[in-house]
């Protein structure tokens, strides 16, 4: 491995690849984040088709150069059609030896590892664990290494900056991201501008990000090092249409206030701060002038009461949090059914129990949502599967808030809030009418009566002459909703509350299936594993195996086909991040021996777990390998 | 005290007028008998024609207690909610609906245990709510425990041997937490009650007021030297602004302040004038005097009754629509298409 700087400039060559994984990781204070979303703009603009796994620790500074203080961006860029952020990353880049402890593991023999070399001092080495240093002791010899000095070469390109070497040292992302640029022959504009409208009013720094990163990019442009080998991921052949780049909580808010304009009510919400939530109350409080109204309550319970008398007032009661304050949330979600309002309650879950690993991915909060509250409280839940989805679900659970008079739970999560991939932007025009009207009419007023398809109550708020009414947590008689503690009417109201959710599945489409229609197994999942059990089935099918996956993005009620879904083949495989809560439900209510793949390390499948876990239920002996 | 505005609602038709009657729900009254809760009901009831606001206008937020039951019993929209959280929907309420005007009854476990910390937020934040709490030194819905304003050392249900902690003030606590009305009264003195919950009503922003409640079946007498008639001349102050600070049968006695020290003192005695008294101030932006005032307590002191604190500050919904109407005035009402449709994006296809 050479790091000489040669000044020749060979005839670049360009080799075409489908599909590229990079994964920048660093120390939490080297920008990698930020060095991660820059190439996936860059590359989701050029129109390849992307997706983008972020990974970062809880410490907003654990110490500088530590294991726990590692950040990691990791993106897949693609010229097909991709679900995931790749299984394993093709090309490494450590900008220090804890990152690279972190990290090397996950990159395949023969991988391409570009490391910053002058991190790797002793100190560094110490605070990694490193006994020796791995750039000379000959433990990286299983791949590609490509040893950088690239805080030094940045320095250098600064040169007659007024600026601090502290100050210059932190723009070295955007040097190593000038390497990247040239290798997958990516243009450095969109990234010139961010820097030109990022740092407006600060003229150094903007030069400094600037030069660092043509630095970077004449440096792969120089220098031997790479050969001068570029490579090239031509665009996707996405549908047509009006594309951005969109992470699961960004599109959540933007799919709120769409829904708030759909519906013709204001939204309003009530949020306390959490991970991996509160960007949803970062961006909707930008929202003002659409009437949305956010208010940053003083605890978890305190903000979804806010919006329960929001949606008392007939605004769009909305709030969001993560397991932790889903927990605080209950007894007021419980309040919700009883009043039969309609409210929407976002879990973006994250790993538990109790503060868990705050943002790190897990799909255990299912059975809290689904059962996490007194007395018997149904509530319909929504999942979507992936970044988009997340706009699309957010008006569809307000589509069901409304129309069935009823609070819904919204299940994102760490993976799909943070991840991004592009998103073919819809006309509002094309989107679902969901506004519903307020009960005016005295004369037929009952705070209890029942819509007789939906049994949705009316909807009476304050302000409306001649309806005025008591409504509260104690238990209702039917139709006139005074208090009543007569023992067949709570048997009667139970059943009622019971029947009107599981009426949500006449509105909901049915459960699709993709693959053979029936056959051997069927790979059920929800939420953000969509990807990777597309990805898995995808191949499995390719290989002639008679596979199916179906996806539910409606977790309570299920689509009325699911049962004839799941007995049309042979076998069931679910893979959740978690212990097997989808499974216990489905097994429950449909007598199905579905088989589990459960794993919770924080992190998504990668496409070849649920690859394996599904063949071996395939071809169990191994008769087929 | 009816010095501020209020805007009467929605309507600009003549409002009809009103009578205590037209606040009297269908439903049976269910405390138990002799509970002072009949009497803050009953005059609730009897000044809400003042306010000039529609019926429909009205909303009567509660928790969990006896308390808790007054909204179904006024004939105005209600919404009897969960232990300690009425101050949340309130404010989610009059967040959303500046028009309504929006009363929250609670009592000293519901306000000052469970639901303190929203007691103390929707005070700071000037959250247009008039808070009512019911202060019976006890937990009556469950038979009798402790409550956060049981004096210490009280034997109850569930302190045989006498309570361990320390009661909270309840205008201590809501003055500190930066409440722009703060007032006390009793359930049965009928003319300071209904003055007390007028001048409540017309406050904007965020209203604690304390009702010395007799709850007769677990803490009977517990205000007694304060409530009955006889002894009340000589064992409360009456609250006036303006006006020096004298209390006693034969008005002859007032506080004076010593430093920051308040004390009794007998007019003609050893030169004391009124001239030498407090003059009470319910509108001085400074909080100190009506938190003196609230530190006041028998025996060494006549109990304070009336309006402590009385200030103007922009309310939460005030400020929140402010918000709002500034982002349109500047960009113009939100245009969906162009939200989506914003930020860097490309053509496929
Ligand atoms: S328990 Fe006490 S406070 Fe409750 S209704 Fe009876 S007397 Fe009133």
């Amino acid at each position: 491995m050479t790091t000489d700087v040669s000044t020749n400039p060979a005839p670049d060559s360009v080799r075409d690849l489908d599909r590229v994984t990079i994964r920048f990781c660093g120390d939490s204070g080297d920008g990698m984040q930020l060095t991660g979303s820059q190439f996936t703009r860059t590359a989701a603009v050029f129109g390849n088709d992307i997706a983008t796994l972020p990974d970062f620790p809880a410490e907003i500074r654990a110490p500088a150069g530590s294991l726990p203080g590692v950040s990691g961006f990791q993106i897949s860029f693609s010229s097909n059609d991709i679900h995931t952020p790749g299984d394993a990353p093709d090309v490494l880049v450590a900008m220090n030896p804890a990152a690279l402890k972190t990290n090397v593991n996950d990159l395949p023999p023969g991988g391409a590892l570009i490391v910053n070399k002058d991190a790797f001092t002793a100190a560094n080495l110490a605070k990694a664990s490193y006994a020796s240093d791995p750039l000379t002791d000959g433990s990286l010899s299983g791949w590609n290494v490509f040893e950088i000095p690239i805080s030094t070469l940045n320095e250098r390109s600064l040169d007659g900056l007024e600026m601090t070497s502290k100050q210059k040292d932190l723009t070295k992302n955007f040097f190593a991201l000038g390497i990247m640029f040239w290798l997958y022959e990516r243009s450095m504009e969109p990234t010139l501008r961010w820097v030109d409208s990022k740092f407006a009013g600060k003229p150094v720094f903007a030069e400094a990000n600037k030069r660092a990163l043509k630095a970077g990019y004449a440096f792969g442009e120089t220098t031997e090092i790479f050969h001068h080998q570029q490579y090239r991921v031509k665009p996707a052949q996405l549908p047509a249409g009006t594309y951005r780049n969109i992470t699961g909580n960004e599109a959540t808010a933007l799919g709120f206030v769409a829904a708030s304009r759909l519906a013709k009510r204001d939204l309003f919400y009530g949020s306390y701060p959490i991970t991996p939530a509160s960007d949803i109350l970062h961006q909707l409080s930008t929202y003002k002038s659409f009437g949305v109204r956010t208010f940053q309550a003083e605890d978890e319970i305190a903000a979804i009461g806010s919006a329960v008398g929001a949606a008392y007032g007939g605004a769009m009661g909305l709030t969001a949090s993560s397991g932790p304050g889903i927990a605080l949330k209950s007894e007021a979600l419980g309040l919700a059914v009883m009043v039969e309002l309609p409210l929407v309650v976002v879990d973006v879950q994250r790993a538990g129990p109790s503060t868990g690993m705050p943002t790190k991915n897990e799909q255990s909060d299912l059975l809290q949502v689904m059962f996490g509250r007194n007395g018997e409280a149904p509530v319909p839940i929504v999942a979507p599967a992936t970044p988009t989805e997340c706009f699309d679900y957010a008006i569809e659970a307000w589509r069901i808030a409304l129309r069935h008079m009823t609070p819904v739970v919204y299940l994102s999560d760490a993976f799909l809030a943070t991840g991004s991939e592009p998103w073919r932007i819809p006309e509002p025009a094309d989107l679902p009418n969901i506004a519903v009207e307020n009960w005016t009419a005295k004369e037929t007023f009952h705070p209890y009566d029942r819509d007789p398809v939906t049994l949705a109550r009316p909807w009476a708020v304050p302000g409306t002459p001649g309806l005025e009414h008591r409504i509260g947590g104690l238990e209702k008689a039917d139709i006139t909703g005074n208090v009543s503690y007569d023992p067949e009417n709570h048997h009667r109201m139970t059943q009622l509350r019971a029947q009107k959710v599981a009426a949500v599945a006449d509105d909901i489409p049915d459960l699709q299936v993709f693959g053979p229609s029936r056959g051997d197994l069927l790979v059920l999942g929800w939420g953000s594993t969509y990807g990777a059990i597309r990805s898995a089935v995808e191949r499995l099918q390719q290989q002639g195996h008679s596979v199916a996956h179906a996806h539910l993005r409606h977790l309570n009620p299920f689509p009325r086909n699911t049962g004839d879904v799941l007995a049309a083949y042979r076998k069931v495989l679910i893979p959740e991040v978690n212990l097997g809560q989808l499974r216990l439900l489905i097994r429950g209510r449909y007598l199905v021996d579905a088989v589990g793949l459960n794993r919770v390390r924080g992190k998504p499948y990668r496409i070849s777990e649920i690859e394996d876990a599904a063949r071996l239920m395939l071809d169990p002996e191994g008769t087929a390998r | 005290m009816t010095d501020i505005a209020v805007a009467p609602g929605n309507g600009a038709a003549p409002l009809p007028v009103l009578t205590r009657k037209d606040f009297v729900s269908d439903q049976e009254v269910r405390w138990c008998p002799g509970c002072g809760d009949y009497s803050i009901l009953a005059n609730t009831q009897k000044v809400m024609p003042d306010f000039g606001y529609p019926r429909e206008n009205i909303v009567f937020i509660s928790g969990i207690g006896c308390s808790g039951r007054l909204p179904y019993y006024m004939n105005t929209y209600g919404f009897h909610t969960i232990h300690g959280r009425a101050p949340t929907l309130a404010t989610g309420l009059k967040a959303s609906r500046p028009e309504l005007m929006v009363w929250v009854i609670t009592g000293d476990g519901d306000a000052l245990s469970i639901g303190g910390n929203h007691v103390l937020h929707s005070m700071r934040r000037n959250t247009d709510i008039k808070l009512v709490m019911f202060n019976n030194r006890i937990y009556g819905l469950t038979k009798g425990q402790a409550s956060p304003t049981s004096e210490l050392g009280k034997k109850t249900k569930s302190s045989p041997v006498g309570t361990i902690d320390q009661p909270l003030v309840p205008l201590s606590v809501a003055i500190t937490a930066e409440a722009t009305f703060v007032a006390r009264t009793i359930d049965t003195y009928t003319e300071h009650i209904q003055d007390t919950l007028t001048a409540a009503g017309f406050h904007r922003g965020s209203t604690f007021v304390e009702v010395l409640q007799n709850c007769n079946i677990f803490n009977d007498g517990a205000w007694a030297p304060f409530r009955e008639k006889d002894g009340r001349d000589d064992n409360v102050l009456l609250l006036k602004h303006g006006e020096p600070m004298i209390f006693g049968k034969d008005r002859d006695k007032g506080i004076r302040l010593r430093g920051f020290t308040p004390e009794v003192v007998q007019l003609g005695v050893d030169g004391v004038t009124e001239a030498d008294l407090l003059v009470h101030d319910e509108t001085a932006e400074d909080p100190t005097l009506a938190y003196i005032l609230s530190r006041m307590w028998a025996p060494r002191f006549p109990v304070p009754l009336g309006v402590f604190r009385r200030v103007e500050r922009p309310t939460h919904d005030q400020m929140l629509q402010g918000q709002i109407d500034d982002a349109i005035a500047a960009k113009g009402p939100g245009d969906l298409r162009g939200l989506l449709f914003g930020g860097e994006t490309w053509q496929a296809g």
